[in-house]
């Protein structure tokens, strides 16, 4: 007599409140097809609202010091994922506020827009809670395909469909470096799950590891670096930021980059720990690569896109120096870094995404945004205070982002990275500078293409999300503890 | 002679390798650059199947048939991006995929 193990279903209600919500949008839409403008905001309403009662339920279920485990041994939770899990949900539910008017406005807002965000978000949950290599797989294929697809939404551009086939050409290419490095892994130690993978590499030496396993350890690396981004896996970025339209780059820019850096370092951390020295030389290696091409790269960049894809590599960089430390300072440095980084990258896009006007389809260049403090003096200025915070300007939150990474890395004593980091945190002030010059100093210009009559959508609940970033941004230094705590409680989570 | 696992792991080693030159080198057509990602991943599926029959243990060929899915549903999706990418430009040659620069 076969016996069938029920897993707990209770434990992964909120990807299970996202995929229903996804699924249920699919219907409607399919059922309904009509295309008005106020359906389609309904149905992003209808998923606003499952990301929050997902977000809802996470915090509800989840008790402090708490972990569990779940689907034998498959999904995983604890603080360290719980604290990611509320990253991802409340990314994705930001920039759906965001992107909806503009979307709109392009007439590319479909109903599969809200669902397929849904459906990379549970990716994303899937891959942050993986327990094994299989899981992670699964998760990880899920949000790429759906970010694949969303590259592509803008059918009738060819900008567009070329961004999308590169990206997914290059994700594919990353996804196989990914299953390589598994397959040989599983060679080695007969199973996919992380904690027999650490039980294994503690009973022999380092030593006397073979070589396979080395192999295997850097072809995950690779392919994780391409997920977050890093130097040499860059490629990708900048010609996917300028292709595809700004609020899918909105999003490509926030949430899955903030999940494959979480998987990233929980997966050097916790299944590879021993093998410290080896990969941390590696994270070395790219951080400092990252940190110098985004700061270089990006100073001749005429393209405002482009320059934020360079923008996203360094910040990138930055974050990695945490993971290179690898310690509980490191881990939290991280953390606390990808929740300012998010803020950032929401409230820049927000407002880049505000601006439209007749015959003006949205910001392409960095000139695009002359003269607009005397035409919309608020958006404006929001703009310069996410510009001087991904700056790293003090007092705003991207100062204390950078302070503590920094930190991490001296107290692990990488001082090779943290001075490499402070010197390429000047030359990027240069460019960040420069937009802030481009908006209040230089003269309107006079082509008539570029009008800003009529320039800003908005709508209640992106002026709601863009204040909320603003005010986190500019008061992070007065209130840093509840992001502190959480990020300190998630790197304990971690054993060591 | 008997084909041992080793056999096998440089079977799969050279397709990934083919696989990967054929993506990296390959200047024509897109085509050829999906079928080159079968390739590798059809070589992880070697590695797989005979891990899983060396140890005796089945987690490697439940990992398999997760990749040939998935294998399957990243196809379409990629034939499908392809299909729009050439409704819009009127080919597919990789050389010309390059409107974005700098």
């Amino acid at each position: 007599m076969l016996h069938f193990y029920i897993p707990d279903l209770k434990l992964i209600l909120p990807e299970i409140i996202i995929t229903v919500t996804a699924l249920l949008i699919l219907m409607v839409g399919s059922f309904k097809k009509n295309t008005y403008p106020s359906f389609l905001r309904r149905l992003s309403h209808y998923a606003i609202i499952g990301f929050i009662l997902a977000l809802g339920v996470l915090v509800f279920q989840h008790h402090p010091g708490e972990k569990w485990v779940t689907f034998e041994g498959q999904i995983i939770q604890d603080d360290y994922i719980y604290f990611a899990k509320i990253l991802v949900l409340s990314a994705s539910a930001g920039v759906l506020a965001i992107s909806v008017p503009s979307m709109l406005k392009d007439q590319i807002l479909s109903f599969e827009y809200p669902a397929l965000i849904l459906l990379a978000t549970v990716g994303m949950l899937l891959m942050i809670g993986a327990n094994d290599f299989l899981s992670l797989f699964v998760g990880l294929e899920m949000q790429s395909l759906s970010l694949y697809i969303l590259a592509a939404l803008n059918r009738d551009q060819v900008a567009s469909s070329e961004a999308a086939l590169k990206y997914f050409i290059l994700g594919a290419l990353a996804t196989t470096f990914y299953l390589y490095g598994v397959s040989l892994g599983y060679g080695f130690s007969g199973t996919t799950s992380f904690e027999s993978l650490v039980a294994l590499i503690r009973v022999e030496s380092v030593e006397v590891l073979p070589i396979s396993l080395f192999i295997a350890l850097v072809f995950i690396v690779a392919s994780f670096s391409f997920k977050v981004s890093a130097v040499p896996f860059h490629m990708w970025t900048p010609d996917v930021y300028q292709g595809c339209p700004l609020a899918i780059t909105a999003y490509i820019a926030a949430a899955p980059k903030v999940a494959a850096m979480i998987i990233f370092l929980r997966l050097m951390v916790i299944p590879f720990m021993l093998l410290y020295g080896e990969w941390q030389s590696i994270i070395v290696f790219v951080s400092l690569a990252s940190m110098i091409l985004g700061a270089f790269a990006a100073l001749r960049q005429t393209d405002l896109k482009r320059l934020l894809a360079y923008s996203t590599i360094g910040q990138m960089g930055y974050v990695l120096m945490g993971v290179a430390a690898g310690n509980d300072e490191g881990v939290q440095s991280v953390f606390v870094y990808l929740t300012i980084y998010l803020v950032m990258i929401i409230g820049t896009f927000g407002c880049l995404l505000c601006l439209r006007g007749k015959a003006f389809s949205g910001v392409q260049k960095i000139e695009d945004l002359s003269g607009i403090s005397i035409l919309h003096p608020k958006i404006a200025f929001i703009l310069a205070i996410f510009m001087f915070s991904l700056a790293g300007i003090p007092p705003l939150a991207g100062f204390f982002a950078k302070f503590y990474v920094f930190k991490a890395a001296i107290s692990a004593g990488l001082f090779s990275l943290a001075i490499v980091g402070v010197l390429t945190s000047v030359v990027a002030t240069y460019y960040y500078i420069k937009i802030v010059k481009v908006m209040y100093f230089d003269d309107i210009p006079m082509t008539p293409s570029i009008s800003y009559g009529e320039a800003i959508i908005l709508s209640p609940e992106k002026i709601v999300i863009l204040n909320l970033c603003a005010i986190f941004i500019l008061f992070f230094f007065a209130f840093p503890n509840p992001v502190l705590e959480l990020a300190q409680q998630a790197a304990l989570a971690l054993p060591n | 002679m008997t084909i041992t696992l080793d056999h096998y792991l440089v079977v799969a080693a050279l397709l990934f390798t083919i696989g990967g030159f054929g993506i990296i080198l390959n200047r024509r057509n897109v085509i050829v650059i999906l079928m080159s990602m079968e390739l590798m991943l059809l070589a992880v599926n070697i590695n797989f199947i005979a891990f899983s029959q060396y140890l005796n243990d089945l987690v490697g060929q439940v990992f398999a048939l997760f990749v040939l899915t998935v294998a399957a549903a990243e196809a379409a999706i990629g034939l499908a991006i392809l299909v729009s990418y050439y409704r819009n430009r009127g080919d597919i040659q990789v050389d010309d995929m390059a409107t974005m620069r700098g």
